[in-house]
């Protein structure tokens, strides 16, 4: 099996990096998810500059006020400006999506290469626990513990990690399986490497494209349950602004308050089918049988 | 019945405790028709009940429900004077420590067994039987004895006297004997099938679904004129004003923004009847006064005129409520208008916090003492909309004359558990649900600081201790008037909470409805007396 | 080995996996800070030290942890879930039975409108693959993933409910007049009403199974024996539905069982937007008032169900491919 050839590809670091990054851009799919996700991290980083109002604003005497050249996007139940809000919103969103999917990238990766490297009975154990957790509806258990805990914004993307590793788990465990009984690994072994340099140095760089992949598209999903959870009254809370809790806010006034969910919604919207998009361009881009 | 209340507005519950001020928004004036039976109301609820026995029951929901299925001694009328239910007529004796009632004779259970002294009786045995887990055994500790003569006899004796007295005896107290004498009252079928004598009857009750209710034919004050009564539970607030477009909802709720802003269509007006008036409640800053931060009153003082009530009621309540200026609200006729008021003044409440050494010497915009800044975290709980928007409010004001406030939203259990019942907390915004009697020991005597008792902030004044007692023996209504105006001045030159709003009960209810009066009682004393037109009854039942 | 023998050995392989998930929950919920609702009376004045110590008692509460979980286990032995903590304290498992078959009803019709429209746009995105066609729907199918079910849901209700006024805006089935219709009467009230919250909660899982499809069948179309099949000029219809689909939906059977939490995790939203009575609320109402033993309740049937689904997911996979029964099986 020639799995992943491309990124063992020899040759000078940079001109594969832009080479790559070129032929990513070749899917207008992937290129349009790669525009949102860009737009969305200059937002974040560049609120403040791009934010034209303090988010935080009261104003008692323009609540609920339709979009109008003040404001672009109306404002909410106290007054503040809705554009500021969203903008803001960006950072928490953004914040959410990569902790919460770094933790789980984390722990996957962790214990899927240590199941998969050392299998036997570690390998077993990890794996079922694993399975434990796939049965586990896990929305439950993000619930009880942030019901039970406090919804601070940490809390959410620390639960939403630690509920969200089992398919990393898996899917490192099944590179780290196949890897580890190819030439180069059974060289650096007899070379006399240590476990954690062949796993590092060896295993790990050849797996990082299905961990790339896998993280992109939880992202995604991150934002998605940091919504359902503001639904619920647990998600993060105000006023710092979240996509999540600004249409929760809207939902109740749907109908004469339009712009109050309906941006947020669209915020989440095309940020979400943005991460997907990339994160599908990639999955294929790095499908070794593409390439015939 | 003093409860802590959870969420304010979007559930009907209140209005069986709401109170004065009636107005009716718009909707001509009912034609002078003969009442009609028949027809049906489905009225929309946020929460499912929880148990139909109501000294069980801790929430609105479940009080609601029973309420029309069980009938107490005494009641409130339109006015809220305490007139005769199950009671014909009472005798208070003794200087008030003894009360007798005169039962009425005829009145039947649902079952067809008649309501004698004996199922009074068993109701109190049960409600001070300390293995009954009830909330609302403690007016009924300060009896010495209670006997059933004879069957249309009740007599009951207190320690001493006892001004809430009367009013205790409602509809929580009294139970069908015949039917739970003997068992265990947590596990009777009857929290599910409730055999009551009210005006109506249990029909059925889909978990989390419905609950309906029948006109009892044979209700001793009359036959009600709807034969059903169907409460819908909806949990999400949007959906369920969807639903009351789309016609599924006679009945419900409104918040302010719905009631302001969203039925003021001419559809709403043309099919939809509002009312307004203040609910018996109000919503508050308290204060942990064993924290260093808040023992001074000035600056407590000071925190309440940093805050501009007028902006959340503005913003909040869209103008739909009034300022608290003390525990009572402004048209109970135990509530003093004069005493000292807090005008948002963010100057005086910088010198205030000024004398107290409250100064910005860092320059960071929050003031500090001794090297240590102003802040402090505010808990409330999660899930209450307007409570929320309020704590956003007085944050941003706080803030601009130097005081960091965090905002931490909890969830109810955890919040009343561990922070509440073990003090662990700064500041709170809470509201407090009140009776119709202006005794409030509980939430003010400084013998109920202890744990998890009412008066969790430690509020401890011996002036006040002193007129809470005098008060609760006090029978004559304008020497009590006296002792709780002179509470209320205590209450709001010490501030230990910043009083906030009394909002509004917002009820929206279906135009072919006829009978509504609003009154100071608000306006579902006379439920049983609504009816619908022959030719716009809407549901026909079988 | 025998199908049988493998059945069993699968069946004792789940026991631990059930174990594990009921130690879990249990651990998290009595770990974390709080109390069972019913215990706090709201604030009662009257409910002294003692009193809560006895009803601590009364519900057990005050015994250790492994005290505690060992009792559940016994009544979980007999088949006994405990009564909820809650005032009515009915039967756990009156509770949970009153509201399972509604849940149950709607994930199984959204399932099967998830497989009636992912699996053939699967089938079309990876025989046309890259074409107008593939692009397209992978957008329509993100983006019905990335709405926020809850927002959509209301979109929903609002144009379909109060705009068109075509269909009912929430509840199961009409509320009067209900018990006079006929059969078919009631089956057409009921389908009106379930047409959002099937919609709504299928919307979602149209993307992984979609995508799932395509590169499943991608995989397949690239073997050996589909361009035998095509070099034997059978007719491309018959090689892609006969052959090649066959193959391709082996995998999607695992994913159908593990999709099972998800989808039943996904009723709590759908569930309170529709006022539908199902599982999805109770468990959400308990973990609100803290009802352990409601919580457990909930967490026993749904983790059966789950497992159910990957049992039978096995059979499945066992009854197509005989490798795996035999034994021979390839590491993932």
């Amino acid at each position: 099996m020639e799995a992943y050839s491309a990124v063992q590809m020899d040759g000078p670091e940079r001109s594969r990096f832009f080479s790559t990054f070129f032929r990513l851009c070749g899917n207008p799919l992937t290129l349009s998810g790669l525009i949102i996700v860009g737009i969305l991290v200059f937002t974040a980083i560049f609120a403040p500059v791009l934010a034209p109002y303090d988010p935080q604003k009261i104003d008692t005497y323009h609540v609920l006020e339709p979009p109008c050249s003040a404001h672009l996007l109306g404002t909410d139940g106290l007054g503040r400006d809705c554009l500021s809000r969203l903008i803001y919103g960006s950072r928490i969103s953004l914040l959410v999506g990569f902790v919460a999917v770094g933790i789980a990238t984390f722990v996957g990766t962790v214990l899927g290469a240590i199941a998969g490297y050392y299998g036997k009975w570690v390998d077993s154990l990890i794996m079922r626990f694993v399975d434990i957790m796939l049965c586990f509806p896990t929305i439950f258990l993000i619930m009880a513990v942030i019901a039970f805990l406090e919804p601070s914004i940490w809390n959410i993307m620390i639960v939403i990690g630690l509920t969200g590793w089992m398919g990393v788990a898996r899917l490192v465990r099944a590179e780290f399986l196949s890897l580890k009984k190819r030439d180069f690994v059974l060289a650096a072994r007899i070379s006399g490497a240590s476990d954690l340099q062949i796993v590092f140095s060896e295993i790990l760089p050849n797996a990082i494209a299905p961990i790339l992949v896998s993280a992109t598209l939880g992202v995604g999903g991150a934002i998605l349950t940091e919504s359902a959870l503001s639904f619920l009254g647990i998600g993060v809370q105000p006023p710092t602004p979240s996509w999540g809790n600004m249409l929760t806010e809207g939902k109740d006034n749907l109908e004469i308050a339009w712009w109050l969910s309906v941006f947020p919604g669209l915020a989440i919207l095309i940020t979400v089918l943005g991460y997907n998009l990339l994160g599908e361009g990639l999955r294929d881009f790095f499908d070794p049988r593409k390439k015939g | 019945m003093l409860r802590i209340h959870q969420r304010s507005f979007l559930s009907v519950a209140f209005l069986f405790v709401s109170l004065l001020v009636c107005t009716k928004a718009f909707g001509k004036a009912p034609s002078r028709q003969m009442p009609a039976y028949g027809d049906a109301i489905v009225v929309g609820s946020i929460g499912d009940a929880s148990t139909l026995i109501p000294m069980l029951a801790t929430d609105a929901t479940s009080h609601e429900i029973a309420g029309l299925i069980y009938n107490g001694l005494v009641k409130y009328d339109k006015d809220l004077n305490l007139v005769g239910d199950l009671a014909k007529s009472w005798e208070i004796k003794q200087g008030g420590k003894e009360i007798i009632f005169h039962l009425r004779k005829g009145v039947r259970w649902q079952d067809g067994v008649e309501f004698t002294s004996k199922d009074v009786l068993f109701g109190f045995k049960t409600i001070t039987n300390p293995k009954t887990p009830t909330a609302y055994a403690g007016d009924f500790m300060e009896v010495e004895k209670a006997q059933a003569p004879d069957p249309y006899t009740f007599r009951v004796i207190y320690k001493e006297p006892f001004a809430p007295a009367l009013s205790s005896w409602g509809d929580i107290v009294v139970l069908p004997e015949h039917l739970l004498k003997g068992k265990d009252i947590t596990k009777s079928p009857l929290a599910r099938h409730p055999v009551g004598l009210g005006p109506y009857k249990f029909r059925l009750w889909k978990t989390q679904e419905r609950i309906e209710l029948d006109a009892n034919p044979d209700y001793f004050d009359g036959r009600p004129y709807l034969d059903r009564y169907i409460m819908r539970i909806i949990p999400d607030p949007a959906t369920m004003f969807m639903e009351l477009k789309a016609g599924g909802l006679d009945w419900m709720g409104l918040s302010p923004v719905q009631y302001k802003r969203q039925t003021d269509t001419p559809f709403f007006r043309k099919n939809f009847r509002k009312y307004k008036y203040l609910s018996f409640s109000y919503t508050y800053l308290g204060y942990n006064l064993r924290h260093p931060l808040f023992k001074d009153k000035r600056v407590r003082q000071a925190i309440s005129y940093a805050i501009d009530k007028e902006e959340i009621i503005r913003g909040v309540l869209l103008g739909l409520g009034v300022v608290a200026t003390g525990p009572y609200k402004p048209d109970a006729w135990f509530y003093n208008p004069n005493v000292r008021r807090y005008p948002y003044d963010p100057q005086k409440a910088k010198a205030l916090l000024a004398q107290c050494g409250w100064k910005d010497t860092d320059g960071d915009g929050i003031l500090d003492k001794d090297g240590r800044p102003f802040s402090f975290t505010v808990l409330t709980n999660q899930g209450n909309s307007l409570r929320d928007k309020t704590a956003q409010i007085i944050q941003y004001r706080l803030k601009q004359v130097g005081i960091e406030m965090k905002i931490r939203q909890l969830e109810w259990t955890a919040f009343i558990n561990d922070f509440i019942d073990k003090r662990r907390f700064e500041a709170v915004i809470l509201g407090w649900t009140l009776g119709q009697d202006p005794d409030i020991y509980d939430i003010w005597h400084s013998s109920k600081t202890g744990p998890k008792q009412l008066n969790f902030i430690g509020y401890k004044n011996k002036e006040v201790d002193r007129l809470l007692v005098m008060g609760r023996r006090t029978f004559d209504r304008k020497r009590r008037k006296k002792i709780y105006f002179k509470i209320q001045e205590i209450l709001a030159e010490d501030q230990p909470y910043t009083f906030l709003y009394v909002p509004m009960s917002l009820p929206i209810i279906h135009a072919r409805f006829r009978g509504i009066k609003p009154a100071p009682a608000g306006i579902s004393y006379n439920f049983i007396r609504w009816w619908v037109p022959k030719n716009e009854q809407k549901y026909i039942l079988p | 080995m025998g199908l049988f023998l493998f059945l069993l050995k699968r069946i004792m392989g789940l026991v631990p996996t059930f174990f594990g998930i009921t130690l879990i929950s249990f651990l998290v919920m009595h770990l974390a800070p709080g109390e069972p609702m019913s215990l706090q009376a709201n604030f009662n004045p009257k409910m002294t030290p003692e009193m809560r110590q006895r009803l601590r008692a009364q519900y057990g509460l005050d015994k250790p942890l492994y005290v505690q979980y060992a009792k559940w286990l016994k009544g979980l032995v007999h088949l006994d879930l405990g009564r909820s903590f809650s005032p009515d304290r009915r039967k756990v498992w009156d509770k949970i039975k009153e509201r399972l078959p509604v849940t149950i009803l709607i994930n199984v019709l959204s399932m099967a409108l998830i497989l009636v429209i992912s699996i053939p746009l699967g089938v079309k995105a990876a025989v046309r693959q890259n074409s107008l066609f593939d692009q397209v729907t992978t957008v329509l199918v993100f983006l019905a993933y990335a709405a926020p079910a809850f927002w959509l849901a209301l979109l929903l209700m609002l144009f379909f409910g109060i705009e068109l006024n075509l269909l009912p805006v929430s509840g199961l089935h009409s509320l009067m007049g209900y018990e006079q219709m006929g059969a078919l009467e009631k089956i057409w009230d009921w389908t009106r009403h379930l047409i959002l919250p099937v919609f709504v909660s299928a919307i979602g899982g149209l993307a992984g199974f979609s995508r799932y499809t395509r590169s499943s069948m991608l995989e397949v179309l690239r073997q050996d024996y589909i361009t035998t099949a095509r070099a034997k000029g059978l007719p491309e219809r018959a090689v892609i539905y006969r052959h090649a689909l066959r193959n391709a939906l082996l995998p999607l059977i695992t994913i159908l069982g593990l999709s099972i939490p998800g989808l039943i995790g996904g009723s709590v939203i759908f569930e309170s937007i529709f006022a539908i009575p199902g599982v999805g609320q109770l468990m959400w109402s308990a973990v609100m008032a803290r009802d352990y033993p409601v919580l457990m309740g909930n967490l026993v049937i749904v983790s059966i169900l789950t497992l159910l689904g990957n049992l039978l997911a096995d059979i499945g996979y066992a009854a197509v491919d005989p490798r795996i029964r035999t034994g021979i099986q390839s590491e993932e």
